[in-house]
Order: structure tokens, then sequence, then C-alpha cells
């Protein structure tokens, strides 16, 4: 097999005296899903804030593409082409929607000004594969749902061409429909050849989206497996109990 | 019964029709309501001052009378520069309590390099030195803003904490540098910026031309977002907002431009300026004080028939105004800009959007030291001398200002022409009590209450808008 695209190599990151993450060793090829689970608490996020240059490591190891990479800030994320959309919604509340999509990446006009007009014609643009149903694109982000900042967030995270996404419960606040619109787009995605971390809660889902699971438990992997060759049973089992299935891979 | 029902209906139709008029201008109701306020304070203090002696005011007093306004607007000038800094340091959850010292700091510096070092080195009036201590005020209040930023941003020591500690030391620097004397004069050229001068006035010809292009400007801009738009084919503001938006405009640029256009030069001035000219005297002109102007045995001398000239605007008013345009330019048409807001309205949102936001930080503490290196120059060649004193308690009215101007000390809003606007309305109050010979506790008194009232009702606005 080719190098993966991601490898993050026994990551350990302690807040003090607990240590939310534990010599965690998870990897990542281009065109797969990979799902990491685990109770509330488990360290999921505090793993990927690492990937996406939010969080510094205590010690590990990440390699993109089997080299090195020297992540300490977000900016060095995104240079390697990792998108990130958190849980705690990252948006500016106090600017648009459009302006809020191209935060950091602002379109510009041949003079050097913010070209405004045409970040919200994209912005309506990406929204309409996503959200069709959004049209506050001159509202400040604090006047939007939890369904509507979750679809900017996403919109946002996949403007950007990455190779790599992040996605930590993206679908926390959908509603059935976006929901399904979100699945449609993480297997458009794939096929596009992008690398995805999802984080989700929902089994079910999981199971119908990832290639591998990778489960947490207090900090510490419990186990990466197959999605295909475990039932939901299984996963469940992992997650609660940590204990890892007959025929892990 | 019916009667109420009937003005029940009417004050529908008529809220429908505010509401429906501030949706197609995309005009602030704040702005509004603050230069609402304005106009009564301007309004009151003519009544009120007419009161007590009659004069030609609007009302009959002597508040709104061009030689008022053109002093209020030169008054308000280095206030109002250093406030769309303010704006942007508090926008994006900083405060910058330094600008007082730093502005008597950085004019100090300036006088000394003009007064002590070029002037007696180059020879007096040399044009290097004028330029030589401009360049030594903005760089240095850029320099010493920056240091203030790279505090803040980098060592994480809070901006109060920096900037309370700037306040106290920087004054003592300046009156290290100024030795605790005042320094003066200033170079002539020089003190041109502070509009105190007749070269200082651009005169109605320039002030008409300078005022027919900003019209023009105006209607251009409105044009061109328009066009922009159409391209997209995004909703348009319905062309009666359009026309009333670049009618208002201009009006408000014509009507100031006229006012300044006729306040008279001083008697004394017009003398001076006659006699080094050899002027001829026109017959039928008189002063502002009805006193005309006549030469007798080539001397000048009032008498019946006479001579006068118009000061048009002033260049500390003209810097005021482009520098409120650079600045309302910078905070909404610049990546800088909108990284600004969006830092105030969410610092990890932006930190994880890969916005260097200490960079940022030190970037607008820099620009912030540079207007007050600039409202130093103003200030200095204004009063024709620098002092350690010069800047003292400015910071306070900078940020009054910011905040009475909408600025939300939360972070994340606040506008630029509001700021100014507040600085204006400030000015105007303290003008106001002075004219009505109010002693200056009493000012004290007001300004803190106008303050605190001007939050409170923008704070209750807010509230009930959500
Ligand atoms: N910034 C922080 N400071 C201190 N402790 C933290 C911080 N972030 C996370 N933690 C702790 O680290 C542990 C792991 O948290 P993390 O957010 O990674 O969990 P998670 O697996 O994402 O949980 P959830 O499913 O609830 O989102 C928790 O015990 C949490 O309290
Ligand atoms: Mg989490």
């Amino acid at each position: 097999m080719n190098a993966p695209l991601v490898e993050m190599r026994n990551i350990s990151v302690s807040f003090g005296g607990i240590k939310a993450v534990d010599d965690v060793s998870i990897d990542l090829y281009p065109g797969e899903v990979v799902g990491l689970l685990g109770h509330n608490g488990a360290g999921k996020s505090t793993l990927i804030k690492i990937l996406s240059g939010a969080y510094r490591r205590d010690s590990g190891q990440i390699f993109i593409n089997g080299s090195e990479a020297q992540i300490s800030n977000p900016r060095d994320a995104k240079a390697y082409g990792i998108e990130t959309i958190y849980q705690a919604l990252a948006l500016a509340d106090n600017v648009d929607a459009a302006a809020n999509l191209f935060l950091g990446r602002e379109l510009m006009t041949p003079w050097g000004t913010l070209d405004d007009v045409a970040m919200e014609a994209e912005a309506r643009k990406v929204m309409a594969r996503l959200n069709p149903n959004f049209k506050r694109f001159k509202e400040p982000a604090a006047s939007l749902s939890g369904g509507q900042r979750q679809s900017v967030a996403i919109a946002r995270a996949i403007l950007f061409n990455a190779k790599i996404l992040i996605m930590d419960e993206p679908t926390a606040a959908l509603g059935p429909h976006e929901t399904q619109m979100v699945a449609d787009l993480i297997q458009e995605l794939k096929r596009q050849g992008l690398g995805i971390f999802l984080i989700d809660h929902d089994i079910h889902s999981v199971m119908q989206l990832c290639d591998r699971a990778s489960v947490m438990k207090n900090g510490q992997l419990v186990g990466t497996v197959n999605v295909k060759d475990v039932t939901e049973d299984d996963l469940l089992g992992m997650i609660i109990l940590g204990k890892n299935p007959e025929k892990a891979a | 019964m019916k009667d109420s029902k009937t003005t029940k209906a009417s004050e529908v139709r008529g809220e429908g029709m505010l509401t429906r008029f501030l949706r197609a201008t995309e005009l602030d109701v704040r702005v509004l309501g603050m230069v609402g306020a304005l106009l009564v304070i301007w309004c009151g203090f003519d009544i009120a001052s007419g009161l007590k002696i009659p004069n030609s005011g609007l009302f009959g007093g002597s508040f709104l009378t061009p030689r008022n306004i053109w002093t209020l607007l030169v008054q308000t000038s280095s206030i109002a520069v250093m406030t769309t800094g303010m704006v942007l340091v508090i926008v994006m959850r900083q405060i910058d309590l330094s600008v007082g010292s730093m502005l008597s700091m950085v004019a100090v510096a300036g006088a000394v390099v003009q007064v002590f070092e070029l002037g007696p080195w180059l020879g007096v009036g040399h044009p290097i030195i004028w330029i030589a201590a401009v360049a030594t005020c903005l760089l240095l209040g850029a320099a010493v803003g920056a240091f203030n930023g790279f505090l803040t941003a980098y060592l994480q020591i809070p901006s109060f904490i920096v900037t309370l500690g700037g306040l106290i030391a920087y004054s003592g620097v300046a009156f290290l540098l100024a030795s605790g004397v005042t320094i003066a004069p200033m170079d002539r050229t020089y003190s041109i910026i502070g509009g105190g001068v007749p070269q200082a006035w651009l005169g109605p010809t320039w002030s008409w031309l300078l005022a027919l292009a900003t019209c023009v400007l105006i209607v251009l801009g409105i044009l061109n977002s328009r066009r922009q738009r159409q391209k997209f084919k995004f909703p348009l503001r319905p062309v009666w907002a359009e026309v009333f938006l670049a009618a208002t405009g201009s009006a408000i640029v014509l009507g100031l431009t006229k006012v300044v256009n006729s306040y008279p030069w001083p008697f004394m001035l017009i003398k001076d300026y006659a006699i080094a000219h050899h002027v001829t005297i026109p017959a039928g002109v008189s002063d502002r004080n009805g006193n005309a102007i006549c030469m007798a045995g080539g001397q000048v001398v009032r008498c019946v028939d006479g001579l006068i000239y118009y000061t048009g605007y002033a260049v500390p008013v003209l810097i005021t105004v482009v520098v409120g345009a650079a600045m309302t330019f910078v905070a909404s048409r610049t990546k800088f800009g909108r990284y600004v807001y969006a830092i105030g309205g969410n610092p990890e949102a932006a930190e994880l959007a890969g916005i260097n936001t200490r960079m940022v930080t030190v970037k607008v503490f820099a620009l912030m030291g540079f207007l007050t290196g600039l409202s130093s120059i103003i200030a200095s060649a204004r009063l024709d001398a620098a002092t350690n004193s010069l800047g003292q308690s400015n910071e306070l009215y900078v940020i009054a200002a910011a905040v009475i101007g909408g600025t939300s000390l939360a972070g994340g809003v606040g506008t630029v022409y509001g700021a100014m606007l507040g600085a204006l309305t400030m000015q105007s109050i303290q003008s106001g009590m002075q004219l009505l010979n109010l002693p200056a506790a009493f000012q004290n008194i007001v300004v803190g209450t106008v303050l605190v009232l001007a939050v409170f009702v923008d704070q209750f606005y807010r509230r009930r808008v959500k």
C-alpha cells in the first residue's frame, strides 16, 4: 500500500494532570473515511485538534504523505491541506455567513480590496449544495440557528480544496434532510480522493459512511477495525467496554 | 373608540414606512439616532446661547454660526483622528489607555527635533525641518504603538495593563524630553497643519471644488456598488433609495462647505494680509462684526467700505476627513479590517481560521500609535507649542468618543464614522457649554453623564431590537 495521507504516531497530550490523549496512533489513506468513536471526554476532539493545529502535542509525531510535518498552529495545518469542522462551531459571530466562509482566505478585487460581492456569490453556490433553504447571507452569524451555523462551518471546510478533512460531529445540529446531504457530500468528497476523519456518536451512520473506525476510551486507543468486518454491537463493545472484537483488523 | 383605532392604524403604517425606508437605504438606526441627537444638541445650544446674548446663529444664538461650526470642526480634529484607531482597538477587545501620554511624548519629541535639533543646524524655516518633524512624530507614534501591541500580543500582558503603564510612563518621558518647559514656536510650515494661520485655510474656491469632487465620488461609489451587485444578479436597493442617499450625502457636503465658506478671516489677519500684499480694497464689504476695512494713507483701517476673505476648510479638518475615509476603507474593505472584526467577534474562531491574530494585534496598536502621532502634530501645530501635558486626559475623550459612537467594549462591534460622530458630539457639548460660560467642572459632569447615558441608550436599543 502507498504511504498514508496522514499518520499520527504515539500522540500524547495532557491538560494539567489529565491525560486527554495517551499514546494514540491512527492513520488515514486517500479516499478513505475513518470514523473516530468513543464516549464523551474520550479524547477524540483533542486528538484531531492536534492535527488541525489548534492544540500542541506533548509528544508524538505527525506524518503527511510519508514525511514528518511540523504543525504548531492552524495556519501550518491549512498549508498541508487540512481543513477542520470543529465541534464548537468556530464562527465569528459578528460577521456574516459569506465573510465567515472565506475568513482567512478572502477573495480580493484586482485593486486589493475585499470582493464581498464575489464572496457572496461563491457562498450562495456552496450553500446550495449543502442547505438549499439557507438564505441569510448578509446577517451576522450570531443570528443563525445551530443547524445553519453548522452548514456554514461545513461549507467553510469544503470550499478550499482540502486534501484532509476533519469533521467533529458535523451533523449534530442538522435536520434529517441536511444530514443526508452531508452524508452525500462525504461520499462525493471520498470519490474525489480526500481523506476524512469523521467523529460521530451515531454508530449507524458510522457503519454506513466509514471504511475503518478507531475507538478511543479514556484517552487511549482501544483499536482500529475495518467497518465491514464488525457489527454495530462489536463497535458498541469497543466503546463501552474498551475490548476489541475477536477478528479485529 | 373609532378615533383611537384610526390613530393606531396610521401609526402601524407609519412604522412600516420607516422600516421600509431603513431597509431600502440600509441606514443604521443607531447612526440616525446619533445624528438626531447631535442636531438636537446643536439647536439647543444655539437657542440657549441666544437667550443669553442674541447673535447671528440659525436660532438667534452663537452656536450655529459659521465661526463656531468652523472652530468646532478644527477643535474636534485631534480627538477624531485618534478615535478612528481606537475603534479598531476596542473592536478587537483591547484598549489603549496610553494615547494621551503618547501624544504628549511624541509631540514633545517632534518639537525638540524642530526647535532644538534641526532649527539651529539648518536655519529656521528650512523645508527639511517640518518634514523631519512630521516624520519623527508619525514614526515614533507607530513604533511606540507597535511596542504596546507586542507586549500585549506576544508577551500576553493584558492591554489594559500595558497601556496603563504606558499612560504613566510616557508622560514621564514627555516631561524629561521637554525638561518640564513649553517648547515653542513651531516651524512656520509645520504650524499650517494646526489650522491656525491663513495658509492653512483653503478659501472658498478650493473648498467648493473639493466639495464637488466629493459629491462626484459619492455618486460614483453608489453607482459602482450597484453595478457590482447587478453583475451577480443580487437584490438591488430601490432607485429612490440610491437617489436619496446620493442626494443626502451631497447635500451634507455642500451645506457644510457653504458654512465654512462664510466664515471670514479675523480682522487683524485681513489687515496684515492686505498690508503685506498691497491689496487694493473693494468697496462695500464688511467683516463678520460689521466692521469694514479700507485703506487710508497707505494704512489699513476699519471703515465703511471693506475687504473680506473667507476661510473655507482648514487643513486639520481636511486631514481628519481623509483619515476618516481611509480608516473606513481599512475597516470595511481590507483583509486586515475584516480580521480585526473577526477577532473581536470570536478570537478562537479567528485563530482557528488561520488568522495570525498576534500579528494583527501588533498592527492595530501600531496603527493607533501612528494616528496618535498624527494627532500630536495637529495638536502641537495648533497650539504652536508642545508641552508635556498637551495630550493629558485625551485617552479618556478618545475612548468616550468611540463608545458614544456605538463601539462595544465587548468587542466585534463599532464603526469609524460612528466614533467620529461621537467625537463631534462630545466636542459640541464642551464648546456649547463654554459658549454658555459654564464652569469647567460642570462641563466634566455633563460629558461624563452623556457617556454613560449614550451607552445605556445603545444597550437598551440593542436589547429591544433583539
Ligand atoms: N482545553 C482543555 N483544557 C483542559 N481540559 C481539556 C481541554 N480540552 C479537553 N479537555 C479534557 O480532555 C478530555 C478529552 O476531551 P475531548 O474534548 O477530546 O473529548 P471528546 O472525546 O471529544 O468528547 P465529546 O464526545 O464529548 O466531544 C476531557 O476529559 C476534557 O475534559
Ligand atoms: Mg469532542
